[in-house]
């Protein structure tokens, strides 16, 4: 049986179908060439004139600006705007949201600051001469930055996934170079953010000693990169949120407890100690503590060897992913 | 209207789509391949599942394609994915918007992630032409859904693409909306922009199109100018009104709908025998009209004569 035919101007519900690097650069100007011979601009000739319209009239005027069609293949200048703008994105996106993606994440950080330091101050000291608040401040910091950071790209794309707006940017020409150091620079800006917040709301509680501030930055904005890249292989292989919800509450969360941001390695067993200097988490933590203290578990060194590596290989995962279209392009 | 100097704007060569279902493989395009010139106003039509929108898909990148190649303006959406994702705009079927920004935000950053820079007054514009200008600083989720597929045009026009595609842009959209949107596209396209249409609306794809594609389960099973499409077929209809049933020999030929049959003739003297017929059977007929066959009649004769 045939469906019925539809009066013209009858109103319809939505009808769904079923499923769903530069070569040589082109010289300026291509495109419009191109289309000059195949369809000239007049109203009254070329292929779009034997088109039947709705609307004849076409106000000249008008017709100019639509001919700037942008045909610069300048691909570089494109493509840096591009991550610029994915960038900006990004930062809006959680500032717009920043009471929960910036406040509350301080907020959280002062109350293990004011429980965990209220009850083991005297009764723990893990390096002579420093009080327990004062070692469980740069802990909670990394903590703050790390979690910020994964959480920052991770629930970007996968809101983006879900509500189906990642299709603005797949159709985009950007590369998948931009997508990498656009999320990942906007995720460590983010962790950032939070980090700073925790350590100003946390002076009050114990003034910072600063031995050797180069490694607070270096552990920073390293950690914080890791993680947002590593926010980024969960959002693209994630399908739903409680998919991520699994990766953050069962990966992401026992290697951040597990790297010594309440406690130092060496108050371990033997056992734990060995599985602890596993965990590259540890390596970040202890390092950015080495910046307060100028003591730390194990030499500096080597957990800027560890983490950059760490990073290195994550960062290696997430553009093969990207390259590929991992989850994104089917 | 083939010119083989000219690129086209489009071209499908030999495009094939294997998607792994529960049920095995499914083949969602078998071998496609047209091209479209540059200036066309052109139609791509199909029931649900034909493949329209997995064809539109991997033209822009969203899936690839199992075999063969599709290209814009002779750029490989693959190889050359870059320079011809900036030459297309894509209007997409779902009705999608991100809620953390506003109209004007939408806008800035889509222009931005395709790197035109300055783009304030072309975006104004935008605005104006499709009646959003007071809903610039609205954001996406306060508006209509109306709205909301303006700023998807809009979105899809803010790097000013020489080749336009639209998938289903009407589908669930008011008369006024359908009427500006129309009218907008149209003088894009009379100005020199491709347009690749996906409908179910066939009085539009009759009315817009000056070509049209029509794909059944995978395969093109027409590509033709609209013109010929409509000659080229059964062009008299019949239409009129009954209670009682068709004689056997008619009822297989005829569209009914509720009482109303519609039955094809090639000329006057196949009329006068569908007549006969009728009359000879006994059956009681209302409201008789003979009319041309529209773009509906051709697009079901060739749905139901081509084999999957």
């Amino acid at each position: 049986m045939s469906p019925p035919g539809r009066p013209k101007g009858e109103f319809r519900s939505a009808q769904h179908e079923g499923a769903p690097m530069s070569p040589p650069g082109r010289p300026k100007g291509e495109f419009r060439s191109a289309q000059h011979e195949g369809a000239p601009m007049s109203p009254l000739s070329g292929p779009a004139a034997a088109n039947r319209s709705i609307d004849a009239a076409v106000p000249a005027t008008e017709a100019q600006a639509l001919q700037e069609i942008p045909v610069s293949l300048a691909a570089s200048s494109h493509l840096l705007q591009g991550a610029g703008t994915l960038f900006r994105k990004e930062i809006l996106r959680f500032w717009k949201v920043a009471f929960q993606t910036v406040a509350a994440p301080v907020l959280t950080a002062m109350m293990y600051l004011l429980i965990f330091g209220h009850v083991l101050e005297d009764h723990v000291q893990v390096y002579p001469g420093v009080r327990y608040t004062s070692f469980l401040i740069p802990g909670l910091v990394m903590m703050s930055v790390l979690q910020n950071a994964f959480a920052n790209s991770s629930s970007s794309l996968i809101q983006s996934k879900i509500t189906g707006n990642l299709v603005f940017l797949l159709v985009s020409p950007l590369s998948h170079w931009a997508w990498l150091v656009a999320y990942v620079a906007a995720s460590m800006v983010r962790g950032l953010a939070v980090g700073a917040g925790v350590m100003l709301v946390t002076v009050w509680f114990a003034p910072p000693s600063l031995a050797e501030p180069w490694w607070i930055l270096i552990f920073a904005a390293l950690g914080a990169a890791m993680m947002g890249t590593l926010g980024l292989i969960a959002g693209l292989w994630a399908e739903k949120f409680d998919q991520l919800a699994a990766f953050q509450n069962f990966v992401i969360m026992p290697m951040t407890f597990l790297s010594g941001v309440f406690y130092s390695v060496h108050s371990l067993p033997a056992l734990w100690q060995t599985v602890s200097h596993l965990n590259p988490f540890f390596y970040m933590i202890d390092g950015f503590r080495r910046g307060f203290f100028g003591v730390s578990d194990v030499s500096p060194w080597l957990s800027l060897a560890v983490v950059g590596c760490s990073f290195v290989a994550v960062a290696a995962i997430a553009m093969h992913l990207l390259r590929t279209g991992y989850k994104l392009r089917y | 209207m083939k010119r083989s100097h000219l690129i086209p704007a489009i071209s499908f060569d030999q495009v094939s789509k294997t998607y792994a279902g529960a049920k095995g493989l499914l083949r969602a395009l078998d071998e496609v391949s047209f091209d479209i010139e540059p200036g066309e106003f052109f139609g791509l039509l199909g029931p649900n599942g034909a493949g329209k929108t997995s064809l539109i898909s991997i033209l822009a990148g969203l899936s690839r394609a199992s075999s063969g190649q599709a290209r814009v303006l002779g750029h490989d959406v693959v190889a050359d994915y870059a320079v011809a994702r900036r030459a297309l705009g894509i209007v997409p079927q779902e009705l999608v918007f991100d809620p953390f920004f506003s109209v004007i935000e939408t806008l800035r950053i889509q222009s931005g992630y395709f790197g035109v820079k300055n783009n304030g007054a072309w975006i104004d514009e935008l605005l104006s032409e499709l009646g959003l200008a007071d809903k610039a600083g609205t954001n996406m989720r306060q508006l209509s859904g109306g709205m909301k597929r303006r700023v998807l045009l809009a979105q899809a026009l803010v790097h000013k693409p020489p080749v336009i595609v639209l998938d289903e842009p009407t589908a669930g959209v008011d008369v006024e909306l359908r009427q500006t949107l129309w009218r907008f596209v149209s003088r894009l396209n009379r100005q020199g922009h491709t347009v690749l249409l996906t409908t179910h609306y066939l009085e539009e794809a009759e009315a817009l199109c000056g070509r049209i594609g029509m794909l059944k389960a995978g395969r093109l099973v027409a590509l033709d100018r609209t013109e010929a499409l409509l000659a080229g077929r059964a062009s008299t209809m019949l239409r009129f009104k009954t209670d009682q049933a068709l004689p056997e020999a008619l009822a297989e030929q005829a569209r009914v709908t509720g009482r109303i049959v519609q039955l094809k003739a090639r000329d006057a003297a196949e009329v006068e025998t569908l007549l006969s017929t009728l009359r000879a059977s006994g059956v009681q007929i209302e409201d008789l009209a003979i009319g041309r066959a529209d773009l509906e009649d051709v697009f079901l004769e060739i749905m139901q004569g081509e084999s999957a």
